[in-house]
C-alpha cells in the first residue's frame, strides 16, 4: 500500500456558537474536538459513526467549506489556511465532494451539462474543452450523452448522484470526499452506486475520505476505517483488522449492530445504553464513558490518549 | 411551465385578471385606434354632458370625452406601474440579495435601511419624496419605486437566506465558483417565484399610489389624462355630473382589482403550499 502522505490533520477543532438570545449562558457545540489523522495518496479512508458524531464535519472542514476553530490540515504537504482565498479557489481542483443528497446537490435551474460543465468553467477551461470533457465523464458514470440538455427534476436518485459524482470529477481530483453518497438512495441503487464509485477510482487513481454510518459499506469500500463518536476518533486501523478485531467496547457495540444475512446466525449483541450525549455538553474523561459497558473510575476523569495498540491500529481507551 | 399554467388555468377568478390586465394592455397600446375622441380636444358646446350614445361615458366640464380620457389613461398607469415597480424590484432584489447572501453586518445596515423605511406610511413616504424632487411624472414613478423597494428587498431577503443554505450553494463554493457568479446563476434564478408574485401585487398598489398623488395634485400636470386626476376633478362636479368622478374610479377599482387577483393566482400556482397558510 502507498504510504504517500496526502492529507494530514492535526489536532483539528471546529466549535460552533450556538449560544441565542443576549443574556443567555455561551452554548459552543463541539462538532470536531482534536481529530489526528492522514490519508495516505492511493487509498480509500472510511469514517464511521452515528449522527452528530462529526464526521459531515470533517469533511467539510477537508473541503474548506468551514472554517476551522484550532488545527492544521495540510495536502499535498501544503497548510490549507496558509492560502489567499484565490490560491485556495485555484486549488479546488484538486480536492472535490460528492454530497449526500442528490436531490438537494443539483441547482434544480440547471441542466446537466451546466452543472458538470461548472467546475470546468470556474477553473477557465475553454468551452471546446469542456464539451468534450462532458461527453468523456457521462460515459463514465453512465448517463447517456443525450440526456445532456435534460434537468435533475428528470432523473431518478442514483442519475442524479451519478450526474453529482460527474461534477466531482470533472477537474480529475486528486482527492474525493464522499459525504455519505448513498444513504439517499434505494437498497438496491446503493450497490450500482457503490461499484460505479470503485471503479471510477480504479480509472483515475483519485483517493477517497469516504464518510457513512453504514458500517457494510464502509467495509466494502474502505482500506482503512476510522470510527468517529462525539468529535473524537476513537478507533482507527486496516479495514480487515478491524472489522475482525475491534478493540474499542463502541466499535465493538456498532459491529455487533450489522445484521448478518443468515438465520441460524447468533449474534452476541453489545446493546448500549442511553442516548449519545449532546455535543454541546459532553461527559467528562472519555466521551464514551456513561454508555460504555467496561468503564472503570478513571474513564470518568481522564480523557484516553489516541494510542497504537497493535501495528496500524490505533485505539483511544483506558482498558484495552 | 405547463404546471404552473395548469394550476392557475383552475382558478377562474385569476383567469379573469389576467383576461382584465390583458384588455389593459390593449387599450394602453392601441389608444388612438380605439378612442372614440382626442382626449385633449375641449367642446364648450359639449361641457358636462351625461352618458350618450355620442359620450358613452360623458364629457367632462371642459367637453372632453371621459371614455377617451379613461383608455389613454391606461397607458399613464401602465407606464407608471411598470417603471415604478421595475424600480423597486432591480434596487429591492440587489438590496435583498447582497443583505442576505453576506450577512453579518451588511445584512444588518441593509435591513435596518429598508425597515426604516418600511415603516413610513406609503403615501406619506412618497409625498415627502414627491416634495423633495418636485411635481412630474418622472419624480413620482421614482417616488412610487421608492416607496415600494422595502417590500422586494425582504422578500428577497428571505427567499435567498433559504437558497443560500441549499447543497447545492455548498457545492458550488466547493468547486471555487466565484461569489458574484454563485448570487447570478444560483441563488437569483432560485428566487424569482416570490419576487414574480410581488411584482403582480405591486403592480396594483404603483397605479393606485398613482391615482392617489395625481388626485392630491402632486402627479402628472393637470390636462394629462390620467385615472388620478380625472377623479380629482370630478369631485368638484359629484352633485351635478356624477360621470366624471365614477368612470375614472371604476376603471382604478377594476385595473387594481384585476392585478391583484391574477397575483394571488399566480402566487398559488407557483407554490401550493403558500395557499392554506395566507387564506
Amino acid at each position: 500500500m502507498a504510504t504517500e502522505e496526502l492529507v494530514k490533520v492535526k489536532n483539528l477543532r471546529k466549535h460552533f456558537d450556538v449560544s441565542n438570545g443576549l443574556f443567555r449562558k455561551k452554548s459552543i457545540v463541539k462538532a470536531v474536538d482534536g481529530l489526528d489523522f492522514t490519508v495516505y495518496k492511493g487509498e480509500t479512508l472510511g469514517i464511521v459513526g452515528e449522527s452528530g458524531c462529526g464526521k459531515s464535519t470533517t469533511g467539510r472542514l477537508l473541503m474548506q467549506l468551514l472554517d476551522k476553530t484550532e488545527g492544521t490540515i495540510e495536502f499535498d504537504g501544503e497548510d490549507m489556511s496558509a492560502w489567499s482565498k484565490k490560491e485556495l479557489n485555484k486549488r479546488r481542483k484538486d480536492f472535490q465532494m460528492i454530497f449526500q443528497d442528490p436531490y438537494a446537490s443539483l441547482n434544480p435551474r440547471m441542466i446537466v451539462e451546466e452543472i458538470i460543465e461548472e467546475p470546468m468553467v470556474a477553473a477557465g477551461m475553454d468551452k471546446q474543452e469542456r464539451k468534450e470533457r462532458v461527453t468523456k465523464l457521462l460515459d463514465d458514470v453512465g448517463i447517456p450523452d443525450d440526456y445532456r440538455k435534460r434537468y435533475p427534476h428528470e432523473f431518478s436518485g442514483g442519475q442524479r448522484q451519478r450526474i453529482g459524482i460527474a461534477r466531482a470529477l470533472a477537474l480529475k481530483p486528486k482527492f474525493i470526499v464522499a459525504d455519505e453518497p448513498v444513504a439517499a438512495l434505494d437498497v438496491s441503487i446503493q450497490a450500482q452506486i457503490i461499484n460505479l464509485l470503485v471503479d471510477l477510482q480504479e480509472e483515475y487513481g483519485f483517493t477517497y475520505l469516504f464518510i457513512a454510518h453504514d458500517l457494510s459499506v464502509v467495509q466494502y469500500i474502505s482500506d482503512r476505517v476510522g470510527v468517529m463518536y462525539l468529535g473524537k476518533m476513537v478507533e482507527m486501523s486496516e479495514s480487515d483488522e478491524l472489522y475482525e478485531n475491534p478493540l474499542h467496547p463502541y466499535t465493538q457495540a456498532l459491529l455487533s449492530s450489522v445484521p448478518v444475512p443468515d438465520v441460524h446466525h447468533n449474534t452476541d449483541r453489545v446493546l448500549l445504553e442511553g442516548e449519545i450525549p449532546s455535543p454541546d455538553n459532553p461527559p467528562s474523561g472519555c466521551p464514551f464513558h456513561p454508555r460504555c459497558p467496561i468503564a472503570k473510575e478513571h474513564c470518568k476523569e481522564t480523557m484516553p490518549e489516541f494510542r497504537e495498540r497493535n501495528k496500524g491500529h490505533y485505539v483511544a481507551c483506558h482498558e484495552v | 411551465m405547463n404546471e404552473i399554467w395548469y394550476q392557475f388555468k383552475k382558478n377562474k377568478i385569476a383567469l379573469f385578471g389576467l383576461g382584465m390586465t390583458v384588455m389593459f394592455i390593449i387599450f394602453a397600446i392601441l389608444a388612438p385606434l380605439i378612442a372614440p375622441y382626442d382626449p385633449y380636444e375641449m367642446s364648450t358646446s359639449d361641457s358636462l354632458a351625461g352618458p350618450s350614445l355620442a359620450h358613452l361615458m360623458g364629457t367632462d366640464q371642459f367637453g372632453r370625452d371621459i371614455l377617451s380620457r379613461i383608455i389613454y389613461g391606461t397607458r399613464i398607469s401602465l407606464q407608471v406601474g411598470i417603471i415604478s415597480v421595475g424600480i423597486s424590484l432591480v434596487l429591492g432584489t440587489l438590496i435583498g440579495l447582497v443583505a442576505a447572501y453576506y450577512g453579518r453586518w451588511v445584512d444588518m445596515v441593509l435591513s435596518r435601511f429598508t425597515d426604516v423605511l418600511f415603516s413610513f406610511p406609503d403615501i406619506l413616504l412618497a409625498l415627502v419624496i414627491m416634495a423633495i424632487l418636485g411635481p412630474s411624472l418622472t419624480n413620482l414613478m421614482i417616488a412610487i419605486g421608492i416607496v415600494y423597494t422595502p417590500i422586494f428587498a425582504r422578500i428577497a431577503r428571505g427567499a435567498v437566506l433559504s437558497i443560500k443554505s441549499s447543497l447545492y450553494i455548498d457545492a458550488a463554493k466547493s468547486m471555487g465558483v466565484s461569489n458574484r457568479k454563485i448570487m447570478w446563476k444560483h441563488i437569483l434564478p432560485n428566487s424569482m417565484a416570490p419576487l414574480i408574485v410581488q411584482v403582480t401585487l405591486s403592480f396594483a398598489f404603483a397605479i393606485l399610489a398613482e391615482a392617489a398623488l395625481s388626485f392630491l395634485g402632486l402627479g402628472v400636470s393637470p390636462d394629462t389624462p390620467s385615472w388620478g386626476i380625472m377623479l380629482s376633478e370630478g369631485k368638484n362636479w359629484m352633485e351635478t355630473a356624477w360621470w366624471i368622478a365614477v368612470f375614472p374610479g371604476i376603471a382604478i377599482t377594476l385595473a387594481v382589482f384585476s392585478f391583484n387577483v391574477m397575483g394571488d393566482g399566480l402566487r398559488d400556482a407557483l407554490d401550493p403550499k403558500l395557499k392554506n397558510e395566507s387564506s
